[in-house]
């Protein structure tokens, strides 16, 4: 009877087969890179017959700039990744967001000292548009919402807290657990909260609150007036707009101080 | 038939019609009922049968409810028809004809053809889940039925649909745009999977692909902007492109750092080195990549990442231990700082003042108070007095 499989022959032969299957693999591996290689180059074609219809596009409207990077994110590509990718570099999305992202740096740089590193979208955006000046394009919130998401990578804690019906931008390394995102966003009505109401709203017991307004003192955040009625309140110079609003000069200043 | 709920037949908001034939029976299972003669209508969110004699009369049932589709053919006497195999109904249910039926399967007879092209239409809308978009005033019961491996189409098609209502009052550039940014996106999915195929080749031969054809594929990764599925690499998304970059950067930011006491913050750095580029600008997440390649390609700078997550250029030949020594004389001689403070006195951005602060804190040699009026360092005064 033949014992199949067995002996140093059959042992020889296997390996033969494993080796000729590796070098199989190694081929079709090749073999799809290659042919990776050859789309690769079509599709850039494609893309460079795309851009010169419609880079205008991309640039001027930002609704086509959302439906474009939603349908990208979609099928599980990011156009933002690098500006070596084929999306920056022909159709320009690349350094239209990366500039947005120095332009946001510094805002939010400049502004900390008021603010804590805490600042709502929607000033975010003015204080963006002020700096690009008038001839330059327009830029939406989405748009600095994607650039702040790509800003997060190089960890000076940039962050995106959604509040109210809107988003407050963190610019610091602080960290902001649960607890504070919901004071955060329970403060976004009035621009400032108290102690009572976050016991009312929230249903804390006042050390839990008293920790969290705390921790937005220390870090700047907040700022607290003792002379309110009442108790004292806890206010964020963040969603206090008003205060920036007003272009006060150091006499004026002076002179509202009794 | 008990999935079924009466209907008005008006379709809801976000809900649009598909495909609808007449002279259509349904059955429950292998039982006739009296719905005998009607017409199908196949909505985004629903199968939707109203009599054709009696206008009143009109069923739905969500698509939702549908597990899966089978086509039996016509034969002699017979008209094609759909099995459609249902889910059990929802406890949430609105009322309908039947209370019950001890069938999980529906069949749709075509008595006056038109099976081919309904079942084609069913089919893509079962496969799309259109629905699961765009809720509509209904209880619509959402599957929890997760089919691994199914590519969502969804967010295309449900862009698509927004922009046909706005197409009467944008610019007809726009649709032309969208329509070629279809097809562009169709040609990129394609790319995707290419790469994710490539991508199992390669991690089910660990050490049989060569080095160089992994940094080939990163680099085709790199061009389309798809993540690296490969992770876990030496030297993370680095491709030859970052390698470059790492060099240039080298070059770039020697004067900089040694301007700025030889460690700056890798948010400076990104607007420093896009400032001065104008054009061809980089990402952030080119910028981490190429730093991470700083050390392994022996160049002057380092990355450095404190426990914070700030991340940092320094100069090799910085040493921050050394810097943090005269820290704590700095602060020894103020009596107390804090990272504002510190930074004035010294000259640097806040953020690296506080992580100094902190590390010196770390390496024993500063104490902390935090209070409420701020964090602030003396020196630790436990170590140096017995």
């Amino acid at each position: 009877m033949h014992r199949r499989g067995v002996g140093a022959g059959a042992i020889a032969k296997k390996k033969l087969a494993e080796a000729k299957y590796k070098e199989r693999g190694t081929v079709l591996a090749e073999d799809q890179l290659a042919q990776m290689s050859k789309q690769l180059d079509m599709f850039k074609t494609n893309l460079e017959e795309f851009a010169s219809k419609h880079k205008q596009e991309i640039r001027k409207n930002p609704e086509f700039r959302v439906q474009f990077q939603d349908m990208c994110a979609t099928i599980g590509v990011d156009p933002l990744a690098s500006g070596k990718g084929f999306w920056s570099e022909m159709l320009g999305v690349g350094d239209f967001y990366y500039e947005l992202g120095v332009q946001i740096i510094e805002v939010c740089l400049a502004l900390k000292h008021q603010n804590g590193g805490l600042i709502t979208l929607e000033e975010l955006h003015q204080q963006v548009l002020k700096g690009r000046g008038k001839f330059a394009q327009d830029v939406s919130q989405d748009d600095l919402l994607r650039a702040i998401k790509k800003l997060k990578v190089l960890g000076s804690g940039f962050g995106i807290i959604p509040v109210g019906g809107t988003y407050l931008v963190q610019s610091v390394p602080a960290e902001l657990n649960m607890d504070h995102t919901v004071v955060l966003q329970l403060a976004e009505k009035k621009g400032y909260v108290t102690v009572s109401e976050i016991r009312s709203s929230l249903k804390w017991e006042t050390e839990r609150a008293k920790q969290v307004l705390e921790h937005l003192l220390k870090e700047g955040m907040a700022w607290l007036d003792t002379q309110a009625a009442g108790e004292p309140q806890y206010w964020l110079p963040a969603l206090f707009t008003e205060l920036y609003s007003q272009e006060i000069t150091p006499e004026e200043a002076q002179e509202a101080i009794p | 038939m008990d999935r079924f709920a009466w209907t008005s037949g008006l379709l809801e908001l976000g809900e649009t019609l598909v495909v609808q034939q007449r002279g259509v029976r349904l059955c429950d299972g292998e039982e006739k009922v009296k719905f005998d003669s009607g017409v199908l209508l196949l909505s985004t969110h629903r199968l939707i049968w109203r009599d054709q004699k009696n206008h009143e009369c009109c069923i739905a049932i969500p698509l939702s409810q549908i597990v899966f589709i089978e086509e039996q053919a016509a034969g002699i006497g017979k008209s094609a028809k759909i099995v459609a195999h249902l889910h059990p109904a929802s406890s949430n249910k609105e009322p309908g004809p039947f209370q019950s039926s001890k069938y999980s399967y529906i069949k749709l007879s075509f008595k006056e053809h038109g099976q081919i092209e309904f079942f084609r239409r069913l089919s893509e809308e079962i496969t799309q889940r259109r629905w699961e978009n765009m809720p509509t005033g209904q209880t619509i019961q959402v599957n929890k039925d997760p089919q691994a491996g199914r590519i969502r189409a969804v967010g295309i098609v449900g862009i698509e649909r927004k922009l046909e209502e706005k197409r009467k009052e944008t610019d007809k550039n726009i649709s032309e745009a969208f329509e070629d940014l279809s097809k562009l996106m169709e040609k990129a999915k394609e790319m995707v999977e290419l790469s994710k195929s490539i991508a199992n080749k390669i991690k089910e031969k660990q050490g049989d692909i060569t080095e160089d054809e992994t940094i080939r594929f990163k680099s085709y990764l790199l061009s389309m902007g798809i993540a690296n599925p490969v992770t876990r690499e030496t030297y993370g998304s680095g491709t030859h492109y970052h390698m470059q970059l790492a060099k240039q950067l080298a070059g770039i930011l020697q004067t900089p750092l040694e301007e700025r006491g030889g460690i700056m913050s890798l948010t400076e750095v990104y607007c420093l080195v896009n400032r001065a580029r104008g054009l061809e600008l980089l990402s952030p997440e080119d910028l981490v990549n190429a730093c991470k390649m700083l050390e392994s390609l022996k160049l002057p700078l380092r990355l450095r990442i404190f426990d914070s997550g700030v991340m940092v250029i320094e100069l090799q030949s910085h040493n921050e231990e050394e810097m943090v020594a005269s820290a704590l004389e700095t602060v020894s001689e103020k009596g107390s700082l804090t990272a504002d403070e510190f930074a004035k006195l010294v000259g640097m951005s806040v953020l690296l003042a506080k992580e100094r602060l902190l590390l010196a804190e770390k390496m024993g040699h500063l104490c902390r108070d935090d209070s409420v009026e701020g964090l602030r360092f003396y020196p630790n005064l436990f170590m140096t007095q017995s």
